[in-house]
């Protein structure tokens, strides 16, 4: 059992990077950063791979779209089941394509709709937020003005100590013995 | 680190650190409300109590309450619609619109103004609601399937158009808000020590969804904020354009206009603009956000309203323009008698409040000062009220036939239920400042640095 966790805790963002960057160089890996805000420039310090979010957006964007025309197409034009086209004014609903301009605007915000809604479900159910979740964080001050790093370590932590309090970590704590 | 010109003024001021962005955000809703916050209340909520009294009238006994008669057949309930959906406007430009274009201002007033947004919206939605006179049927605005021998609602209709673009704008709107305060309120519950407000505690727990701020979740934080944004922006320009269809796509002179999707777009940053600061103003001093939300922030909301009051004074004047131009008699007319007939007064109000008056942002001092822009925003709330009963009333009340000529007079029911709905706008907004970090703290503290007064000067040394 010479399994370790340490947090070492910085005060700034700008010394976190630093610090990031220069343990990194020197092969070792970081577990977790909790910060108080997104600091910039940390993702890329970090190597975490880019998000696909956005692509989930567009992916739902256009289910949402698709949606919206087959819904059009069922209700105003189709005739199958219990619709019909309908004759609205003397204006009827034969073509999808003829009326189509009179549905962009529901077509367009099905797309909004869908798009924002399930990307956001998304983030949610990814960072695993939901009501009655309990913060992961193992500091509360990382929410207000400190910077969590969390390192494994395996084996002797001296040398890694040495490095953190070099590149400006205010305090490292061991888990399990953290001065409260 | 971003290096931010020196030229550009400060938007936090005061030596603040991470720390103070912090305390200053909680302390609103660590503290106990003071008199005049109580008092406030008190006020919106009585007038909420009457405007809930004169909907149930209007519900109980139908909407023959109303002034309207057979010509003036739509009058306060469209026209109070169209302000607050046209208010609810200004709180996603900021957020979104602002976000794509990379304006830091917007961080201090975003949230503030994405929440009048969402109470703004609400009230809007009540209209159609009482209107329909059942509104326990309301759901039937929504396609869903049913045993009338299926029967569908009309997808070329503006106002069904109307439900799908109001009810996309509420919900995504809440949702962009609500990934932006879950941040926050985790700040929140971390400051609540559990032996105090054991309650509040769990409140705040609950709110914060387990929020912890790891680096990934920070990253797809902001993708998604920029996607919400990006989604945002044509959606709000979809919303307000959809509104003025239901009036542009009808056959009546004045209503029957091309260019009223832009005009109204126009017209509702211009008013929900307006809002913000008569808000802001306040609150700013209320719950001591001094140091966040500035002069520079006010100043560059005035240029905004300067701008968006000229392009809504070249519509009307556009307007007038095409009326004579189209040689078509009653379109003539139309503008004729909105400009001098029997309601010149509320053509004349408009234009002052809305075209004339925010000239005065022209002079530096005006666009600078608190004072003479808490008195201007109130203008323009006023005006941009007339403007929405202009455009509505002066174009039914003198419709083809002569004999059918009449005037509009609101009865007690139509004005209850509009101040009705100013205090429940004012009741959720108070209880929103007592409750939520009224300002977002966690994008705050990324330009404390580019743009916090302390840091400016220092860099400079």
């Amino acid at each position: 059992m010479s399994k370790k966790i340490l947090y070492a805790i910085f005060d700034d963002d700008e010394v976190l990077v630093k610090s990031v960057k220069e343990l990194r160089s020197k092969g070792i890996e970081i577990a977790e950063v909790y910060s108080p805000f997104p600091v910039h420039g940390l993702d890329h310090a970090l190597g975490l791979k880019e998000t696909r979010m956005a692509i989930t957006a567009f992916i739902y964007g256009c289910l949402g779209l698709a949606f919206g025309g087959l819904l059009i197409y069922y209700i105003m034009i189709s005739g199958v089941g219990k619709s019909w086209p309908m004759n609205i004014g003397g204006k009827p609903n034969w073509t999808f394509y003829q009326n189509m301009p009179a549905f962009v605007p529901i077509m367009f915000e099905c797309t909004v709709l869908f798009a924002g809604h399930l990307m956001s479900l998304t983030y949610l159910f990814r960072n695993r937020l939901y009501p009655g979740a309990t913060t992961t964080s193992p500091d509360p001050r990382t929410t207000d003005d400190k910077f969590l790093m969390e390192l494994e370590i395996e084996g002797s932590d001296v040398e890694i100590k040495k490095i953190l309090t070099a590149t400006g970590a205010s305090e490292i704590n061991e888990k399990g013995n953290e001065n409260e | 680190m971003h290096k931010e010109s020196e030229i550009r003024d400060p938007l936090i001021l005061g030596n603040k650190t991470y720390h103070d962005i912090t305390r200053d955000i909680a302390r609103p809703v660590e503290g106990k409300a003071n008199k005049y916050w109580w008092i406030l209340f008190g006020l919106s909520v009585a007038l909420f109590l009457w405007g809930v009294g004169c909907m149930a009238y209007t519900i109980g006994t139908g909407i023959g309450v109303w002034g309207l008669n057979r010509t003036v057949n739509w009058a306060w309930d469209i026209t109070n619609f169209v302000w607050w959906i046209g208010i609810g406007h200004a709180g996603t430009l900021i957020s979104a619109v602002l976000l794509l274009f990379r304006q830091k201002w917007r961080m201090a007033i975003n949230r503030s103004a994405e929440a009048m947004t969402i109470f703004g919206v609400i009230q809007a939605g009540l209209f159609p609601l009482i209107h329909m006179g059942r509104p326990w049927l309301a759901y039937w605005v929504f396609p869903i399937p049913n045993q009338y021998g299926s029967l569908w609602q009309n997808f070329n209709s503006p106002l069904l158009w109307d439900v799908f673009a109001i009810s996309t704008y509420l919900t995504v709107s809440t949702v962009f808000w609500y990934i932006g305060l879950i941040p926050d309120f985790a700040m929140i519950r971390d400051r609540m020590s559990k032996t105090i407000s054991p309650m509040k505690k769990k409140l705040y727990t609950l709110l914060a969804f387990g929020w912890s701020g790891r680096a990934k979740h920070w990253q797809r934080f902001e993708e998604v904020s920029l996607v919400l944004a990006g989604l945002a922006t044509p959606l709000v320009f979809s919303v307000h354009s959809i509104v003025s269809m239901d009036f542009a796509t009808s056959v009546i002179p004045g209503w029957h206009t091309t260019i009223f999707p832009p005009y109204f777009v126009l017209g509702a940053l211009f008013s929900g603009f307006a809002m913000v600061e008569t808000l802001l103003i306040i609150m700013r001093k209320v719950v001591n956000m001094e140091a966040y939300i500035t002069i520079k922030h006010i100043e560059y909301m005035n240029v905004i309203i300067l701008f968006t009051g000229s392009l809504v004074g070249t519509a009307y004047i556009t307007e007038l323009f095409m009326a004579w131009y189209s040689g078509v008699e009653f379109e003539q007319y139309a503008f004729l008698n909105r400009a001098t007939g029997p309601y010149w007064w509320a053509y004349a109000s408009m234009m002052s409040c809305n075209v004339i008056i925010p000239q005065l942002y022209w002079i530096r001092k005006i666009r600078t000062s608190f004072i003479a822009t808490f008195i201007l925003s109130i203008f323009v709330n006023i005006g941009m009220w007339f403007e929405r009963f202009v455009i509505i009333v002066t174009s039914l009340h003198r419709d083809f036939l002569p004999s059918a000529w009449t005037m509009f007079s609101p009865t007690f029911v139509d004005m209850g239920i509009f101040l009705g709905t100013i205090g429940f706008f004012f009741t959720l907004f108070l209880m929103y400042s007592r409750t939520f970090p009224v300002v977002a703290q966690a994008e705050l503290k990324t330009i404390l640095k580019s743009s916090g007064s302390e840091f400016k000067t220092r860099s400079n040394e």
